[in-house]
């Protein structure tokens, strides 16, 4: 029978019919429905997904797909956001880039997060693909200007540069005017993330002028208020705009222009920067304001009344705004007239503006969130952050928005109880993964026992990433998790209880995952050879910087654990301080 | 609770369903039953020796704990562990699931023990040796007081490393943020520190730790490092250190260390300060200008650093002219 529908369709036609099938996850059905079609389809696979740079080499995947045009890596774990991955750990690109080169020359698009980029590497790029359209760096870091002028000076047809939140050494202000006066492609340019000397603006703005298709653009902190109508003056079309710092002196002139210049983007529906932001200049956003979706104030330190006058003066607010992203300088208050003006709400993010503090500087309570999710039924993404909580508030919440997908909450003083009841968090935890069964994120904080485990264990079969941090009281908790969640796929777990018994146990379910980070748990040194011993197919990673493992005995803990599978068995570019576990690396030390 | 001991020594019990029953033989083993009902593969046997973990059977008398503790020396445990766990091959981390149909836990038949059974942070009772610096509730910095287990006072969370968990990026922006608003912090500061000065030049020099914290400045966490010659740069958390002395040591070790220098750097008297080196330290400051580290006070430098330059001290000449002026006159004071 198959052979029979394998030969009833030349390849041309399979070939045609699987173009549109562009998801991962169709595509690998796709390919194993038969070899013919196996084979077909590594053929035309042109976009390759890897979310850990280390689970396959490059030569594996330029065998499997020869004509890839777009890749995307991942490399650090997301820890590493929270410096708990020490510098030189890993996620260098060249490699991926080195082999690509040869075996990709019609390669168009790179994006990479969390990896170590270096200067050579992006040269390596601009020399190798004649094609090249998309670098996306999120999060990256190890490159300079340098690296950047070399990309705009040979990419001559690049469409999109995005550094969002990378680090970047500061070498020169001239990269920008690398950009040949021929290059017209640009379509979306991220450069938020440089530092005061690293942009010229002139050329900054002749590149603007020069590309009509330019959609996208959020320029840095170092480019000042009255700049920014030059800017929109000369690229009306566009539709995702982030401001350099907005502050400046309140004036007439400079207002109206800046005013005017916002007005004439007809198409803007996305905002974005507001460094320092002088609330006397909001109202130039007025006449946006109405056809806004999606608005970032979360580096503006702006004041509940602001938010709410911003809000009020734009009638149409409501109904098209999708994320909003503040401090909570924002307030309760603040976030109450959201949740009164914005129905359509899907995406929350609120940061703390103060983080250290011991004490609350501002009134930001569960009851913002509460408000929120009392007013806007269609909350799917919540990140917040805070300092008391409810188990009574986090069942309010659970019950209003059952559409919940993401769920961070991040009290900030660790093992905070219930302040009502002073009890753990548990049973609010538990009505979230129980009323949201769509929960694919989710991240803990407050004062937890195993008991919240065992509900996410029990009703969180469609958990993807979990993060936890100063909760449960033992390896039962771990336990729960590991074999409760079905769909789970990254673990991030510091300063739990958990040790041996709970990993050991559930050895296998972590070839089903991504990858699990533990730091500061109770895992021994001695399980973690046990693990790399008998799971030939997971690399165990132990990192400790100030002495080796072995130098200790065995049912020492160890400091922090990276477990993660991997076809390419133990990677090779290990520094010092990180010692795997895999056998045949342990011989050749 | 599934555990028992009976009176006779070495029993070893296996099979599929119900419990396990083992003997302790010797009063190092202690011991750990995980038992689940419902499912055939639904357990797993552990022994917590004194001194470590195995993955074992019965009552496995692997040579017992004889004061030292691991795997490395108890060689028979190990191949009792591997010849089990090959046998339980099947077992090792399979269908453990805890819900029955009923999607609850069934406390009825058994329970796992949990770390109250055992007393354990655990890990001083596991191990012969010393108990380990780094404790549950939290990763520290070495220049931190320790912080309470349980939890039950508020820790200043400036304490914890990574904690709460917002992203460099942001992090770096509050900073700025709280450096851009605070102008009166700061002229307070300017005002006590003539007096001040002289105080903290010494604690500087005895290379003490100041005893305010640092308040009024923000989290100044991690900056960046480069070092003329190095292409990658690296971060140090300005947190962990107290005076300039600790800063340049670590620095040294960040970067000297990998250049392949001799240990006992370690403990000599950091050169990059005291202009013996033929590098020198420097640093950026708010306003964009390169200053030679150790000319202000610590807790000044900790307000207005934005990154650091380990320079060749050729290239000096390049630093702001009041660099000179100042070199000459505080060199004698830097220490």
């Amino acid at each position: 029978m198959q052979k029979e529908m394998a030969y009833s369709f030349p390849d041309e036609v399979l070939k045609h019919v699987f173009s549109f099938i562009q998801s991962d996850k169709d595509r690998n059905a796709v390919s194993l429905v038969c070899k013919s079609w196996y084979e077909i389809e590594r053929w035309c696979r042109r976009k390759v997904f890897i979310g850990n740079c280390y689970a396959v080499s490059p030569r594996m995947v330029i065998r499997r797909f020869p004509e890839v045009r777009s890749i995307e890596l991942k490399g650090k774990p997301h820890f590493a956001d929270f410096n708990l991955v020490p510098d030189g750990w890993g996620g260098y690109v060249l490699q991926w880039i080195a082999e690509m080169a040869g075996a990709y020359p019609w390669l168009g698009e790179i994006r990479l997060k969390r990896m170590v980029v270096t200067d050579e590497s992006l040269e390596l790029i601009a020399k190798s693909f004649k094609n090249f359209k998309v670098l996306v760096l999120f999060s990256c870091e190890g490159f300079s200007t340098d690296g950047l002028a070399a990309i705009a000076a040979s990419c001559k047809n690049l469409r999109e540069l995005d550094l969002r939140e990378s680090e970047v050494d500061d070498l020169s202000g001239h990269w920008l005017a690398q950009f040949p006066e021929t290059c017209t492609s640009l379509v979306s340019l991220n450069i938020s993330c440089l530092g005061s000397d690293e942009v010229s603006f002139s050329a900054l703005e002749r590149l603007v002028d020069r590309c009509p298709n330019l959609r996208s653009l959020q320029l840095n902190r170092a480019v000042t208020l009255d700049k920014i109508a030059n800017i929109l003056r000369r690229a009306p079309q566009l539709v995702d705009f982030g401001t350099g710092n907005y502050a400046a002196e309140l004036q007439p002139d400079v207002f109206s222009n800046l005013a005017g210049a916002f007005s004439s983007c007809k198409e803007l529906k996305s905002l974005s920067g507001f460094w320092d932001v002088v609330p006397a200049y909001l109202p130039a956003l007025y006449s946006i304001c109405p056809r806004l979706t999606s608005l970032n104030l979360s580096y503006a330190t702006i004041q509940s009344p602001d938010l709410i006058k911003l809000v009020s003066h734009c009638p149409r607010l409501q109904r098209l705004l999708f994320l909003i992203q503040v401090l909570d300088y924002v307030e309760d208050s603040g976030l109450e007239e959201l949740a009164s003006s914005c129905k359509d709400l899907q995406e929350l993010r609120v940061f703390p503006s103060d983080p250290f503090g011991v004490e609350p500087n501002v009134s930001l309570t569960e009851q913002g969130l509460v408000a929120v999710s009392l007013g806007c039924p269609k909350l799917q993404s919540v990140l917040y952050f805070c300092r008391r909580m409810s188990n009574a508030a986090l069942v309010t919440i659970a019950q209003n928005c059952p559409n919940l997908t993401r769920f961070r909450l991040c009290i900030i003083e660790p093992k905070t109880p219930d302040y009502l009841t002073l009890e753990p968090l548990d049973a609010g935890f538990g009505a979230i993964v129980e009323h949201c069964k769509d929960l694919r994120r989710l991240s803990l904080s407050g004062l937890l026992t195993d008991h919240v485990f065992e509900y996410i264990g029990t009703y969180g079969k469609k958990l993807e990433m979990l993060s936890v941090a100063f909760a449960g009281d033992s390896d039962l908790g771990l336990h729960h998790v590991l074999s409760g969640c079905e769909s789970l796929r990254k673990l991030e777990i510091r300063d739990c209880p958990f040790g041996d018994k709970a990993l050991l146990a559930n050895a296998a379910k972590l070839e089903t995952m991504r990858s699990l980070w533990m730091s500061s748990c109770a895992v021994s040194f001695g399980a973690c050879k046990l693990l790399g011993q008998k799971m030939p197919k997971l690399n165990v990673e132990v990192i400790d910087e100030t002495e080796p493992p072995d130098s200790r005995p065995e049912s020492y803990p160890v400091d922090k654990l990276y477990i993660y599978r991997s076809v390419a068995g133990p990677r090779f570019d290990m520094p010092p301080f990180v010692w795997s576990m895999d056998e045949a690396v342990k011989i050749l030390h | 609770m599934i555990m028992s001991e009976n009176g006779e020594g070495g029993g070893r019990t296996r099979g599929h369903m119900g419990p396990i029953i083992i003997t302790p033989s010797t009063t190092f083993f202690s011991l750990l039953i995980l038992h689940l009902t419902q499912n055939p593969y639904n357990f797993l046997l552990f022994l917590v020796m004194e001194g470590g973990l195995v993955l074992l059977g019965g009552g496995a008398n692997g040579g017992g704990s004889g004061g030292s503790s691991g795997f490395s020396t108890n060689e028979s445990a190990m191949s009792e562990a591997s010849s089990y766990l090959a046998e339980t091959e099947l077992e090792l981390g399979l269908g453990l699931s805890i819900g029955g149909p009923t999607g609850k836990i069934n406390k009825a038949s058994g329970r796992i023990l949990t770390a109250k059974d055992f007393p354990v942070p655990r890990r001083a009772s596991m191990n012969g040796g010393t108990p380990p610096s780094v404790t549950v509730s939290g990763t520290k910095r070495a220049a931190d007081q320790s912080v309470p287990h349980d939890g039950g006072s508020p820790t200043a969370t400036s304490q914890v490393v990574g904690w709460p968990p917002i992203r460099s990026y942001r992090m770096n922006s509050l900073v700025n943020n709280n450096q851009a608003k605070a102008p009166r912090a700061e002229e307070e500061h300017k005002g006590i520190n003539e007096e001040e000065e002289e105080e903290e030049d010494k604690a500087i020099k005895d290379g003490s730790k100041l005893k305010k914290p640092n308040e009024n400045l923000g989290h100044i966490g991690f900056i960046k490092v480069n070092m003329d010659g190095i292409r990658i740069g690296r971060k140090v958390d300005l947190n962990a250190h107290s005076s300039y002395h600790s800063l340049a040591s670590a620095l040294e070790n960040m970067f000297l260390r990998s250049a392949g220098a001799e240990k006992q750097q370690l403990t000599m008297p950091s050169r990059l300060l005291d202009g013996s080196s033929e590098f020198v330290l420097t640093y950026e400051d708010k306003e964009g200008d390169w200053m030679l580290v150790g000319d202000v006070p610590w807790m000044m430098f900790l307000t207005s650093v934005r990154r650091l330059r380990i320079m060749k001290t050729s290239e000096v000449n390049g630093l702001a002219p009041r660099f000179h002026e100042r070199n000459r006159t505080q060199r004698s004071k830097l220490i």
